[in-house]
């Protein structure tokens, strides 16, 4: 089980949230100006490293907040937490 | 019954061990009542009984007796209790004694001496690694042959039968978790729980102290057992310390969460009333101690497998714990100083000890001294080269051993012996920290693989961190759980390490393997022996995952816990490496194996999965309905009448009784299932404009609108009708299938795309009763269900949305419809539909209001058109569909971009079409695929296929379809083929518009 | 090299077994090669030996980082069937299923595949109705499949639950007879056995730490055991592709997730089919050594760990105990985990890359162990011919971009769901 800190629920069991994917990856702010490549990048490209990946999961028996997590994809290990508004790699890369 | 009189347990001692004699307990083995006490295992009540024999082999079928006292036994493999409750390969090792309990030798056949099988031990020589490879390769192929083998393969039996026993699963928190109740166990949980920590200890045992149970230590000079005693009490006292006995952690996880197993009622003939089998246990720990302690390893020499021949700490056990004399006449071979602790402790138990075989040349002069008193003869620098006897021990062969241990002399040596405890060093139980992650490492000084770097918060102390003395293990597990306390916050508390009698240890000196001929059994389990490693390694398959795969080593129910270290080292010597580079195969979860039935707890059966049901489910039980699982939720399907059996006939007079009477007169559905979201805020118009393909933002207040949304793919995702009720408030409804879903998203939108648009949304499915009430008479009946509401067309137009009141009861209408006709679509608080709905079958009896399920409705949408889940199917576009005027071309929405992608505008791409038989009357079956030429050869090109089918329509009196295919409505008036090879129908199709009745839409009004 | 055969058995077994050769050499790697093929799973090796059988290109090399088979081809549950709707999938693992019929043959190593049956359950009329779509586009493209209704399901397969309690009720199956199981460590060692025959340099041990291009090539695949220059690189590494591919700054339409996998103790024949639950994900063979093998869904998150964790077998346990109550007192004796690589339209892609000389296997999800024959003899061809087989042309890498995604279950662009 892992355990995922919630920024409103605290600290609860994963098989509470619902796992989204990729939070590095994001919805062209114009669409109307994004080109092909980028709405292809956006929709179809994972970042999917072998370590630190940025992620949302979504708290859905609990109170259904998206919630940004830093997870090492080797150890599972959970770096970090936030909302979808926060760099949390460049807040962990800071704090290193 | 047995009576006292007759009992016949010849090797049981008169005194000692934590037996109760007072407590005798009858049970069987393969047949035969026998008698022990209350404190046994069934392998301890076995050998009191004198019986050696207790199953075969693997693959040799060998006789094989009991091996270890613990889990870690690989041979006395019993099918334990009978029928129902009957657990296949079940370790007698660990089985505590019931009153009845039956237990059953396995893999022999047709009974345990006279086991024809027995022949493969013959052609062993053939029967080598790597076997199966190496032929059946032809004619008639592997699944022939393998018929046969099979069946000379795997252990117990199971008729799987359903079982009558409850499961339960349990959550547990705590700041320190130690897992083990051993000397290290019980240190740490006093400093812990001295401190104020929150502390739960567990052990898999009904009694704490781990070995220290039945060995003969004594700590501060008084008995072993007297300190386990008083640290239970005051540890009892704590009430932050938790105490779980019976309980065994079989996997670490991530987030430092243990999973363990509780055997509630495994001790028992049967569970208690509203009691459990076994129960899961979810601890989430800060910190874990693990103290799971060490097993001993066997030594590799011909024949090693013999019933009689034991590890040491096994005799120790038996003796000590269980009053039990395995053997009469025993010889001890080590490669450390547990033959001679061993030694002392057999002969003191009344054990004609021959003789220590010690590998080793130097002895400690204490164990010298101590042997010569007991009159035990000391074979130093030697080693047993092989066995004699059939079903029991009879006799060894000791020989000297050269200073390299690669040969032995020429002469030996035999000896009479009933009993062989041996012991070739102890491993480490690193499991557990290897399941967190961690890596063992190498130590040559214990002979050993011990815990290395720490992965997670997991420390393993004592035994199962290669501290093998019990002074040792005390200071560990003290230290541990001062330091873990001290990093958690608490303070340190005194606790002053206590005194222990034990002798200097002599080092142990590696010895993998012993020279000489015959079967050397490594994995005693699954037969794999000494040859087998050398012939993997003079194949090439030297890697410890390619000698565990070809030879099977380790892969037993054992899992490898005494024959993997052996079967590594005896590798690394073939490849002339050493250990630490040749490396060690992971222990996977679990340690031990573990039932299924607790994994899975109270979900089974009915509970398997949440059972929805609308608020009107009552009304529907009571009139006939039949209903149909979609997804979780239950619905009607049709309703049968007074009398009607459930017949495939009566299926389809309920039907169309249900389809002609909504279209002839009124009919009502119930339609709580979809999804209901309620959407509020300044920007609701503008946030479901981005999340429609339509337009949105001219909704006018009261009106409802169809609006379909895509994936950001483009794909078709769901559709549905969404009314505006204020000018910040709409009322969503989805698919019931993508309710869930369809919430997620535009959560996802609100939350992550648009943060900043004024939007709240909340799902209110369950708040909600929803019915549709269609046909001509619909406006009839609701009016005269309501309380004098205006629904005339111009108070309440098609697609208009009004709140009114029915009989006092806040209803929403909208005047939306599926089913072609004049229909309002009604929803009520969810604690009044089904007042509401009675009331309205009662205000619609004049007019013979016919309640309609699933199957009646999905009808009428066929003969509409409407897309429903059969087209929906998560590959269709909007143009695949017909929905191109949904499609705004003014604004952005989700999926906008990817529409234009060249496979998007493919023309060979299936779009809708109606079907219909050219006869008129063949039904086309759904899943049926529409070809040009259905005699065209294999692989045949396909056109599309039919998505929905009805298989008479009962408006139009013959069957209609829908369906995708290339070309979509310009192929209209086309002939092709639909064909269900699977059923061996074949029909010629007409290609028809999708709407196949009233595509003016003039039903709508009434 | 000697042939094995029953006769060479018994010879050996009269001389001790002193005389069995090594299956395959233990080379160290040369300067260069024509084609380097990185992965020495069974989708590398079965590429490696095509490519030398089919196409006779000679100086080829596997490369490895651990052990050959030690990745998902050790860790699968070992189906193999055929049984797709989209015909860019059926015919290609079509043409997979007809090579795993010959595998032991040609390899003249018993990969014991056992035609035993795969069986689809259904539990709804939905699911009905897209069984019978599946069988019927099989039926068209020459695959075995057949429609089962719950009378013939239950006079096959009695111990399902078809008591009135169980949640979801069997409706039917569809059941393709020529799929099965297979050994999956086997079909590695067949193949190294095999491609190491042709001459083929299998290098263990050996781990890619980088690469170096020129232009749009790739000239030299850097090594933990050196640099070693090359014609064609091919990647054959499953889950690890996201992490190969960001040594080439390239990202791909990939997830790594990890998919675990149980097995119970050793029980006599009692599963004699390979069967899959309809209401939920679970799916059950019995192996020859008599262990029960149970797989479901993957955990969910990204993931290059090889274990997950135990909410994900709680999952299947209980989908498990929903099909066949009679589990209950089993036990499981080891879980683990695999690394996928889950695409997003749950295909595979073999074929090109957008670097001239880099050809891409990969994208498995579920599906990659049936496939390895196929994927081999495809991806050789690809490799050799430097366009695809008209096999695997469907299979592209530019499918996502173009709009000509390969959904057999309509999930959309999310792994989670395929």
């Amino acid at each position: 089980m892992i355990r995922i800190k919630c920024p409103y629920c605290g600290l609860r069991d994963h098989s509470e949230f619902n796992y989204i994917g990729d939070a590095t990856k994001i919805r062209p702010v114009s669409p109307e100006l994004a080109n092909d490549e980028e709405w292809f990048d956006y929709i179809y490209i994972r970042d999917n490293p072998r370590g630190v990946h940025q992620e949302y999961w979504q708290h859905i028996t609990g109170c259904r907040s998206y919630v940004k997590v830093l997870r090492d994809t080797v150890t599972h290990e959970v770096l970090k937490t936030g909302l979808p508004s926060d760099d949390l790699l460049f807040s962990y890369e800071a704090e290193k | 019954m047995l009576s006292t009189k007759n009992n016949q347990q010849t090797k049981r001692l008169s005194s000692g061990g934590l037996i109760d004699r007072s407590k005798p307990i009858t049970f069987k083995f393969d047949g035969k009542p026998l008698m022990g006490y209350d404190g046994d295992t069934l392998a301890s009540a076995l050998l009191a009984n004198n019986i050696k024999l207790v199953g075969r082999s693997f693959k040799y079928h060998r006789p094989r007796g009991i091996y270890t006292a613990g889990t870690e036994e690989p041979n006395a493999l019993v099918a334990l209790r009978s029928n129902a409750r009957t657990e296949p390969n079940t370790r007698a090792t660990n089985i505590e004694l019931f009153d009845g309990l039956e237990a059953k030798s396995q893999n022999r056949w047709p009974n345990l001496f006279l086991d024809f099988m027995q022949i493969n031990n013959l052609a062993g020589p053939l029967f080598t690694a790597g076997f199966y490879y190496k032929t059946f390769m032809g004619m008639p192929g592997w699944h022939f042959y393998e018929h046969f083998i099979r069946k000379a393969a795997g252990m117990g039996s199971t008729e799987l039968e359903r079982d009558p026993d409850a499961y339960d699963k349990k959550n547990a928190f705590c700041d320190i978790l130690i897992i083990g109740g051993g000397p290290t166990g019980l240190s740490a949980a006093l400093t812990a729980g001295r401190s104020g920590a929150r502390v739960l200890i567990i052990d898999s045992s009904k009694l704490l102290g781990g070995q220290l149970l039945w060995e003969l230590d004594q700590i501060d000079s008084k008995p072993a057992l007297q300190w386990i005693e008083s640290t239970l009490e005051e540890l009892k006292e704590m009430k932050n310390v938790t105490i779980a006995r019976r309980t065994t952690a079989f996997g670490y996880y991530d987030s430092n969460v243990v999973n363990a197993i509780e055997s509630v009622s495994d001790h028992l003939p049967t569970p208690e009333p509203h009691t459990v089998r076994q129960r899961l246990w979810q601890i989430r720990a800060q910190k874990v101690i693990i103290a799971t302690g060490a097993t001993e390893r066997p030594l590799v020499f011909s024949n090693n497998d013999r019933p009689g021949i034991m590890l040491a700490s096994a005799t120790r056990r038996y003796v000590n714990q269980f009053a039990v004399k395995p053997g009469n006449r025993a010889v001890i071979f080590a490669n450390n100083d547990d033959g001679y602790k061993t030694a002392v402790n057999l002969a003191e138990k009344d054990i004609n000890v021959r003789a220590v075989v010690d590998s080793r040349t130097h002895v400690n002069q204490f164990w010298k001294t101590k042997l010569e008193k007991l009159g035990v003869e000391i074979i130093p620098g030697s080693a047993v080269i092989n066995t004699h006897g059939h079903f029991g021990l009879t006799g060894i062969d000791v020989a000297s051993l050269s200073a390299d241990q690669k040969s032995t002399s020429s002469q030996s040596t035999f000896m009479s012996a009933d009993l062989l405890a041996i012991s070739g060093g102890w491993s480490p139980n690193v499991h557990l920290y290897c399941h967190a992650g961690g890596r063992p490492q190498y130590e040559a000084s214990v002979a050993a693989f011990i815990p290395g770097v720490r992965s997670q918060s997991e420390y393993p102390a004592g035994a199962s961190n290669g501290a093998f003395s019990l002074i040792d293990c005390v200071t560990e597990g003290i230290n541990c759980g001062n330091q873990l306390v001290t990093e958690l916050g608490f303070s340190k508390t005194g606790f002053s390490i206590p005194q222990t009698d034990e002798p200097t240890v002599t080092p142990i000196k590696a010895l993998w393997r012993i020279p000489g001929k015959g079967k050397k059994f490594v994995d005693i389990q699954d037969d794999v022996t000494e040859s087998d490693i050398k012939l993997a390694h003079q194949e090439g398959y030297i890697s410890v995952e390619h000698l565990k795969r070809y030879t099977t080593l380790g892969m037993g129910t054992d899992q490898g816990k005494t024959s993997n270290m052996n079967g590594h080292a005896i590798m690394a010597e073939e490849r002339g490496e050493d250990i630490e580079t040749v490396g060690t195969t992971m222990f996977r979860p679990p340690y031990i194996p573990i039932a299924m039935g607790p994994l899975a707890g109270r979900d089974i059966g009915q509970s398997y999965s949440a059972k929805r049901k609308s608020a009107i489910h009552n009304w529907h039980h009571e009139n006939g309905a039949i209903f149909v699982d979609a997804g979780q939720w239950l619905r009607p399907q049709y309703y049968l009448k007074n009398g009607e059996a459930n017949t495939t006939e009566n299926m389809d007079v309920a039907i169309t009784r249900e389809v002609q009477g909504t279209r002839g007169s009124v009919g009502i559905v119930d339609v709580s299932t979809l999804g209901k979201i309620d959407i509020q805020g300044a920007d609701s118009s503008e946030f479901l404009n981005r999340i429609y393909t339509n337009g949105w933002t001219k909704l006018a207040i009261g009106k409802a609108r169809y609006g379909l949304m895509l994936r950001e793919d483009g794909i078709v995702f769901d559709d549905g009708t969404t009314s505006r009720l204020s000018e910040d408030h709409y009322f969503m409804t989805t698919t019931t299938s993508n309710a869930a879903s369809v919430l997620s998203h535009m959560e996802y939108c609100l939350q992550v795309h648009w943060p900043d648009l004024d939007v709240k949304i909340s799902s209110v499915t369950e708040q909600w009763a929803a019915m549709a009430i269609a046909g001509p008479k619909s406006r009839d009946v609701l009016q005269k269900s309501t309380d004098e509401e205006d629904l005339s067309d111009e108070a309440l137009p098609f697609m208009g949305v009004n709140q009114i009141s029915i009989n006092g009861i806040p209803a929403l209408i909208f005047r939306i419809s599926f089913s072609g006709e004049l229909a309002y679509e009604v929803n009520v608080p969810a604690d009044y539909g089904e007042y509401v709905w009675r009331r309205i079958m009662e205000k619609g009896k004049t007019d013979n209001i016919t309640p309609y399920g699933t199957e009646a409705m999905a009808i009428m949408r066929i003969e509409k058109g409407h897309v429903a889940g059969g087209e929906l199917d998560g590959r269709t576009t909007p143009d695949d569909l017909g929905l191109n005027k949904l499609i705004s071309s003014k604004k952005e929405f989700i999926g906008r971009r990817l529409l234009k992608r060249e496979g998007f505008l493919d023309p060979k791409r299936p779009k809708l079409v109606g079907l219909i038989p050219i006869d008129g009357k063949s039904r086309i079956r759904t899943g049926s695929i529409l070809v040009k030429d259905p005699n065209a050869s294999l692989p045949m090109p396909k056109l599309g296929h039919v998505s929905s089918g009805a298989y008479l329509s009962p408006t139009l009196k013959h069957p209609i379809s829908l369906g995708l295919i290339t070309g979509g409505t310009d192929r209209i008036g086309e002939t092709v083929w639909a064909t269900s090879p699977l059923h061996g129908e074949t029909n010629e199709v007409k290609i028809v518009d999708p709407v196949f009745y009233d595509k003016q839409g003039e039903r709508l009004n009434g | 090299m000697s042939k094995y055969s029953v006769l060479g058995l018994i010879k050996n077994a009269f001389n001790d077994n002193k005389n069995w050769e090594r299956a395959w050499r233990d080379p160290e790697p040369k300067k260069h090669y024509d084609v380097i093929i990185i992965g020495a799973g069974g989708h590398g090796l079965a590429s490696a030996f095509y490519l030398a059988k089919n196409h006779g290109i000679k100086n080829i090399a596997v490369l490895e980082k651990g052990y050959l088979g030690g990745g998902n081809t050790g860790r699968n549950t070992t189906i193999v069937r055929s049984n797709y709707m989209l015909d860019e999938n059926a015919l290609f693992y079509e043409k997979s299923l007809k090579l795993w019929e010959q595998l032991s043959h040609e390899l003249n190593f018993n990969v014991m595949f056992s035609q035993r049956g795969v069986l689809n359950l259904a539990n709804s009329d939905s699911q009905m109705d897209a069984i019978t779509r599946r069988g019927n586009t099989m039926r068209l493209n020459g695959i075995d499949a057949e429609l089962l209704d719950r009378r013939q399901v239950k006079k096959m397969i009695p111990y399902l639950d078809f008591s009135k309690t169980a949640r979801f009720q069997i409706k039917g199956g569809l059941l393709q007879r020529r799929g099965g199981t297979a050994r999956h460590d086997a079909v590695a060692w067949g193949f190294a056995r095999g491609a190491d025959q042709l001459g083929v340099d299998i290098i263990q041990n050996c781990e890619v730490t980088g690469f170096k291009t020129k232009g749009n090539n790739i000239e030299i695949v850097e090594t933990s055991r050196g640099p070693i220059g090359c014609g064609k690189v091919g990647f054959a590494v499953a889950g690890s592709t996201g992490h190969l591919a960001s040594k080439l700054g390239m990202k791909l339409p990939i997830e790594s997730h990890v998919l675990q996998a149980f097995v119970s103790e050793p029980l006599k024949p009692i599963i004699d089919h390979v069967v899959t639950f309809g209401a939920g994900h679970f799916y059950i063979s019995q192996s020859d050594k008599g262990g029960l093998v149970f797989g479901g869904d993957i955990d969910m998150y990204n993931s290059y760990a090889q274990k997950g964790n135990l909410p994900l077998i709680e999952d299947v346990v209980t989908a498990g105990l929903a099909m066949i109550p009679g589990l209950s007192r089993l036990r499981i004796v080891r879980h683990w985990g695999g690394i996928m690589d889950m695409s997003m339209d749950g295909s595979p892609i073999i074929g090109k890359s957008p670097i001239d000389n880099l050809y891409l296997n990969c994208g498995w999800c579920y599906g990659g162990f049936k496939a390895t024959p196929g994927s081999g003899w495809v991806f050789a061809h690809t490799i050799a011919n430097d366009a695809p087989h008209e096999l695997n042309a469907g299979l592209n890498f530019d499918r996502f971009r173009v709009g000509r995604s390969v959904d057999e279950n309509g999930g959309g662009p999310v792994p989670n769901r395929h």
